[in-house]
């Protein structure tokens, strides 16, 4: 039997989130992943930004730093810079990592930073209530859209690989084990890895997007997502409407500290 | 006489002093964003911090640079960001977090002119008031200034000092005229130099509250890693760390921000002077300008005119108490600053009447010269 009291902050509980909400499931699937991983608690920091999701760090027992909206990249890039060895998880939101902190999400990517980035993406402000965000889609109602959003959104997985990340999944909540496999192969990755994770936000999005019930919108996610191997086995005309769901890029590239160790001792020993 | 008889003596700018007193303080993690006047102390660290096994990035803008320097703190590596006056700006939410979660870090800000990009290679001493007011909240700051290439290596030696004893941002402001000017500076011994470090916990990982109760109202915070697992965060929070809503708890601990600063006011307030026991006029007058001010003082002296100088190098806490003091000596007080009037309006209020306050204040990139001055002391006597 899995020990999850090990890894939580118990008094921290009750939590906060809403009922229905998917961030719950990311937590479980977190903290699954990280004992699979075998990592010592000790020398795991969990950053986060401001946000539903970014409450997450509250609840686990390792390291936890809760920072500015948007900010948690650049928080967590001087804690791994300062010392490498330390393993660190980044917990953000659509809003948060897309927004007002896109700027810090692509260049982290770019400069290949060996985080781990875990992305609730639940199209909404849900903290705030409701409002739009980068990934709302076309259409939908938010607190300040109340007549549909006319905004096209962001594919934020796409963001992250056309910025140079080393490793990119897309997993939700509905597939909970698929998103424990997700979560846990970015954590073995060594350079800047996203896990975007699709969530359902039954109070601020559903309510306004006739989706209130917290089933509704855990059937949508089961079936709009397509794994990447039935994906392939899918015609052009079937991938219509549908989100693909799995690893999106996986490769090998130079991270960030890694390099910056190289050239310090190639400096030292001249 | 060879340069083997003064083996530490250097021709250095002032930002490279900055950056030079940085290292000797122990700095081991620099984040910053280019911007002018104070981009030469990015540049000297960025080849100078791995030499020594420290860490150097350049972010991709200043609100990451300020934000990677308090991650890299709670790791326990003493942090410093450098800037001027519109990446000051964007810094200021960053610092307010530093200021909450009691991270200690030292930012330097190279001033220049503003509002906006303002004077980007101009002398200006505006923002000092954004230095204490910048970000949002209630909240304490210590802010120090540098007058030479000389102060600029020391006062960064006492801000990282000040920073790790009161475990807070500590800011340091230099104008652009003491940053971009080469001069002469005396490197002391390191052996002789007074280094701080913070606190570490001396209970178990068990027993451990980062924000626990002290009897100096400071925060023992363990690094990253070193198996004390906690909580930071920007919210009101309590002694374990965790966001509170109690309005009593959020009162206290807003309070103890405050009081670990002013109830050390004495430690942390310094304050040079020239010539003020029987002075009849005063100056108040700090950065570039309080070298101007010296001259001054010592041609009105020349003249006959009793003039002193009180020269602050600590700006905030604001030196109020002394103020006073010259105040009740003097019949008036000249502030010479390059603002309009952003100190004055202090040393007007601390004087309490005692002396009549006269601004003499410039904005149009140019020094204040010490005719100006001389000039301002003969129209006030």
């Amino acid at each position: 039997m899995f020990n999850y009291l090990e890894y939580v902050r118990e008094g921290n509980f009750p939590h906060i989130w809403c009922s229905g909400c998917g961030d719950g499931i990311v937590l479980k699937a977190l903290i699954r992943a990280m004992e699979a991983s075998g990592m010592s608690r000790d020398e795991a920091v969990m950053v986060s930004g401001i946000g539903c999701s970014s409450r997450t760090p509250g609840y686990v027992d390792i390291n936890t730093l809760h920072t500015t909206h948007g900010r948690a990249i650049p928080f967590a890039t001087g804690v791994k810079h300062a010392n490498p060895a330390l393993k660190v998880i980044v917990v953000t939101g659509d809003g948060d990592a897309t927004a007002i902190g896109g700027n810090h999400f692509i260049h982290a990517a770019r400069r290949n930073i060996d985080l781990t980035v875990l992305l609730y993406n639940n199209y909404i402000y849900g903290m705030t209530g409701g409002q739009c965000s980068p990934t709302t889609p076309i259409g939908s109602k938010a607190s300040t859209a109340k007549f549909g959003n006319i905004e096209p959104t962001f594919n934020i997985s796409g963001l992250a690989i056309a910025a140079g990340a080393s490793f990119v999944a897309r997993a939700d909540v509905y597939n909970t084990k698929q998103c424990e496999k997700m979560i846990g192969l970015a954590l073995e990755k060594k350079g800047f890895s996203l896990v975007e994770i699709l969530t359902p936000c039954p109070t601020a999005f559903g309510r306004r997007n006739k989706m209130a019930s917290p089933v509704k919108l855990m059937e949508w996610l089961r079936d709009n997502t397509v794994s990447g191997a039935k994906w392939e086995k899918l015609s052009e005309e079937d991938r219509e409407g549908k989100i693909r769901t799995g690893i999106l890029i996986d490769l090998d590239k130079p991270e960030y500290t890694e390099e910056y160790k190289k050239l310090t001792e190639k400096l030292r020993t001249v | 006489m060879g340069k083997d008889n003064f083996p530490n003596v250097r021709m250095m700018q002032g930002n490279q002093a900055c950056a030079e007193g940085a290292l000797a303080a122990g700095c081991r993690f620099f984040a910053g964003y280019p911007i002018t006047p104070s981009s030469e102390i990015a540049e000297h660290l960025s080849t100078a911090l791995p030499m020594v096994g420290g860490k150097f990035i350049q972010m991709e803008d200043e609100i990451a640079a300020m934000g990677a320097t308090i991650g890299a703190s709670l790791t326990g590596l003493k942090s410093l960001t450098a800037t001027s006056g519109p990446g000051f700006s964007l810094k200021q939410e960053n610092i307010g977090y530093a200021c909450m979660a009691e991270v200690p870090c030292v930012i330097i800000n190279v001033m220049r002119g503003g509002p906006s990009t303002g004077m980007p290679t101009l002398p200006a001493q505006m923002d000092v008031q954004q230095a204490r007011w910048g970000t949002h909240g209630d909240h304490s700051i210590i802010v120090l200034v540098a007058a030479t290439a000389q102060d600029a290596y020391g006062q960064t030696i006492r801000a990282f000092n000040l920073a790790e004893k009161y475990m807070t941002p500590v800011i340091l402001l230099l104008d652009e005229i003491v940053g971009h000017t080469t001069e002469k500076v005396v490197i002391p011994d390191p052996s002789t130099i007074e280094l701080v470090d913070r606190k570490k916990p001396e209970v178990t990982p068990e027993e451990y509250r980062p924000y626990a109760e002290t009897e100096d109202c400071i925060p023992i915070l363990a690094n990253f890693g070193t198996g004390y697992k906690y909580n930071v965060t920007g919210l009101c929070h309590n002694e374990t760390g965790f966001p509170i809503n109690d309005n009593s708890m959020i009162e206290k601990l807003i309070l103890r921000l405050t009081k670990k600063i002013v109830s050390n006011c004495d430690d942390i307030i310094m304050n040079r002077t020239l010539e003020l026991d029987d002075a009849e006029i005063g100056i108040f007058a700090y950065g570039s300008v309080a070298r101007s001010a010296q001259s001054a003082v010592t041609r009105c002296r020349a003249e006959g005119i009793k003039v002193g100088l009180l020269e602050p190098t600590v700006l905030w806490p604001f030196p109020k108490n002394e103020v006073l003091e010259m105040a009740k000596k003097v019949k008036a007080i000249v502030v010479p600053e390059m603002n309009l009037g952003q100190m004055a309006r202090e040393v007007e209020l601390a004087a309490r009447c005692e002396a009549v306050v006269h601004k003499l204040g410039r904005v149009d990139g140019n020094p204040i010269v010490p005719d100006q001055i001389v000039k301002m002391v003969k129209e006030v006597v």
